[in-house]
């Protein structure tokens, strides 16, 4: 039961063949047995989750159940969540008990009728790619414990990949969904900007942050996302479109696809052996039909530099919120209101989050805001203009999603720049706002490698389809980590 | 460019987040090290580019200036450090 699909839950459901309340129990109790190893959830409330599955189990036996109604899945714990504390993975939040949904969880609750098992770990204010910068310890890839998830998403990536919940919810602001879905063997779908509404979202870099799925498959993904998207008038930059089916193109046959093969993306910094595996998957796209084409981001080197400067500006701006004043983390013993907000942002914040607030001071203060803020939203025209100009060729991208597998923990964590360039492949899509994938493509050394495929703006449902015809004719996405 | 130890302080007060001596030292390190990394940019040529401040070239949108959320002040003021009389309590700023 547990390594079913999301119709195949949903189809046991429907068929009485189990209860919302014994498939949440059945998670609940792994996530009892497995959680001590994977540090991947931070907050469990196994009497919430159970009366919402009671409730979920009422809609289906009133017959008013939607495709997804009581099953059971994790939430990344950046997302509000009304009544539940809600971390983002900081000293600052530790004792928050959101008093608010956020729109992504009032529609996964309350119309879709989803179970949520718990909130799961995440690096600080989703300030990492390894996991390592939470407050709550770092999380373990279920396939080597040694190793990182990925992050920032480490603790919901973990989660689906043990099989401690069939799916879950992530955001990705420069991979965040994707690079850790590429670490467990899972696929990731980042949205394009402004498909899923950020309110609740704790907000880290508002231009780039978005919400999306991390499931077993493109089928899953596209079924999660089916529950998430939606205009909300509280996200002023939501955007006010047709609703779509995601899952409606899944089975679109591939003959005739271009794929755009971008040449920086097959150069030098990747792994030999990750590039092995992604080029194999090429090679298995164009026994499905597809054609490839080579095109250029001319620009993309300069991606990490541009988000460096980008993502901390916009970060410190959202997070003076934090003041010790509201809500969060005040320091005990403080002189004066000056000392107040300095000793509360100094004992809350852990190094990640106060080096990018610094980093985003300095880029925004005077004299500095032409030569760095400015010059970083240039040079992101013409990374979001090399995309639009590579699309003229080809329908889709293709690339690795992260340039090594899953690292040992520790590695990286002494030195921020080595783990900045753990995103190189996938912040350029996020800085041009278009929608990105990462689906499953082999394993080196026992460690899964993840296929990164970027979209044009809006097409999740060709992404989606791209990826589900792979998975009908691989199975690298059917292999679970050996955790028990 | 390199940040000075000077600087590094004085944008930990901007941020007003409190910094020992030993702190700054390796916070220097580390965000020289990143704004090596940044520096990249500077040898682009930008001029006559126009900034990207968002991925979707929208305009802001804006609502009818109505109410249209409840009061929950006592509930949002549940998670707050201090409060009394439906205030947020802060130390005296003006004696």
């Amino acid at each position: 039961m547990i390594n079913r699909s999301l119709k195949q839950l949903s189809q046991a459901l429907a068929a009485r063949e189990i209860s919302s309340l014994e498939l949440t129990t059945l998670f609940l109790d792994r996530i009892d047995r497995l959680n001590p190893t994977l540090n991947a959830f931070v907050t469990v409330d196994r009497e919430k989750s159970l009366k919402m599955a009671s409730a979920a189990d009422a809609r289906i036996a009133a017959g008013t159940a939607g495709p997804l109604t009581g099953i059971p899945i994790a939430q990344k714990d950046i997302f509000c969540a009304e009544g539940w504390t809600t971390t983002c993975g900081s000293k600052m939040l530790a004792n928050f008990v959101s008093p608010y949904d956020a729109t992504v969880i009032q529609k996964m609750h309350a119309e879709a009728g989803l179970v949520s098992l718990g909130k799961t770990n995440m690096d600080e204010f989703a300030m990492g790619s390894s996991n390592e910068t939470s407050f709550f310890g770092p999380v373990r890839n279920p396939w080597d414990t040694s190793r990182v998830p990925g992050g920032s998403s480490g603790g919901s990536a973990a989660a689906v990949a043990a099989r401690l919940a069939p799916a879950a919810t992530g955001t990705d602001t420069g991979g965040s969904i994707r690079q850790p879905a590429a670490l467990c063997n899972l696929t990731g779908l980042k949205p394009t900007y402004g498909v899923v509404s950020r309110y609740g979202m704790i907000a880290f870099a508002s231009s780039l942050d978005q919400g999306g799925p991390m499931a077993a498959s493109a089928e899953d993904c596209a079924l999660l996302l089916n529950t998430m998207v939606g205009f909300d008038e509280r996200d002023s930059t939501s955007l006010d479109r047709p609703v779509e089916d995601y899952a409606r193109d899944l089975d679109k046959p591939l003959n005739g696809l271009r794929i755009g093969l971008p040449k920086e993306f097959f150069g030098e910094g990747c792994d030999a052996e990750v590039m092995a595996a992604v080029r194999a998957a090429i090679a298995e796209y164009e026994k499905l039909g597809a054609t490839t084409v080579e095109v250029s981001l001319p620009n993309s080197h300069l991606s990490v530099p541009a988000y460096y400067v980008i993502a901390p500006a916009e970060a410190s701006s959202n997070l003076s919120r934090f003041d010790g004043v509201r809500y969060g983390f005040r320091a005990e013993d403080y002189a004066n209101l000056d000392d107040m907000y300095m000793k509360s942002r100094a004992q809350g914040f852990g190094a990640e989050v106060k080096r990018r607030i610094m980093i985003g001071a300095y880029v925004l203060s005077h004299g500095y805001y032409d030569a760095y803020y400015l010059q970083a939203q240039r040079i992101r025209r013409l990374i979001a203009d090399d995309f639009v100009e590579a699309f003229k060729h080809c329908d889709v991208i293709m690339g690795p999603t992260s340039p090594t597998t899953a690292f040992k923990l520790g590695e990286k964590a002494a030195d921020p720049v080595q783990m900045y360039l753990s995103d190189i492949y996938t912040i350029a899509v996020n800085l041009a706002g278009l929608p990105g994938m990462s689906v499953p493509c082999g394993f080196v050394g026992g460690l899964p490698v993840g296929l990164q495929l970027i979209g044009n703006y809006f097409a999740e449902a060709q992404l989606l389809n791209v990826a589900h015809r792979y998975q009908q004719a691989t199975d690298w996405h059917q292999r679970r980590a050996a955790i028990e | 460019m390199s940040l000075t130890l000077e600087q590094v302080k004085r944008i930990a007060h901007l941020a007003r987040i409190e910094i020992s001596d030993a702190e700054a030292l390796t916070t220097q390190g580390h965000l020289n090290g990143i704004f090596q990394l940044i520096e990249e940019m500077q040898a682009v040529d930008t001029r006559g580019v126009e900034p990207m401040a968002h991925a979707q070239d929208v305009s802001q949108r804006l609502r009818e200036d109505a109410v249209t959320e409840g009061d929950r002040r006592a509930a949002y003021q549940v998670v707050a450090p201090e409060t009394e009389a439906g205030l947020y309590l802060v130390p005296k700023v003006i004696e």
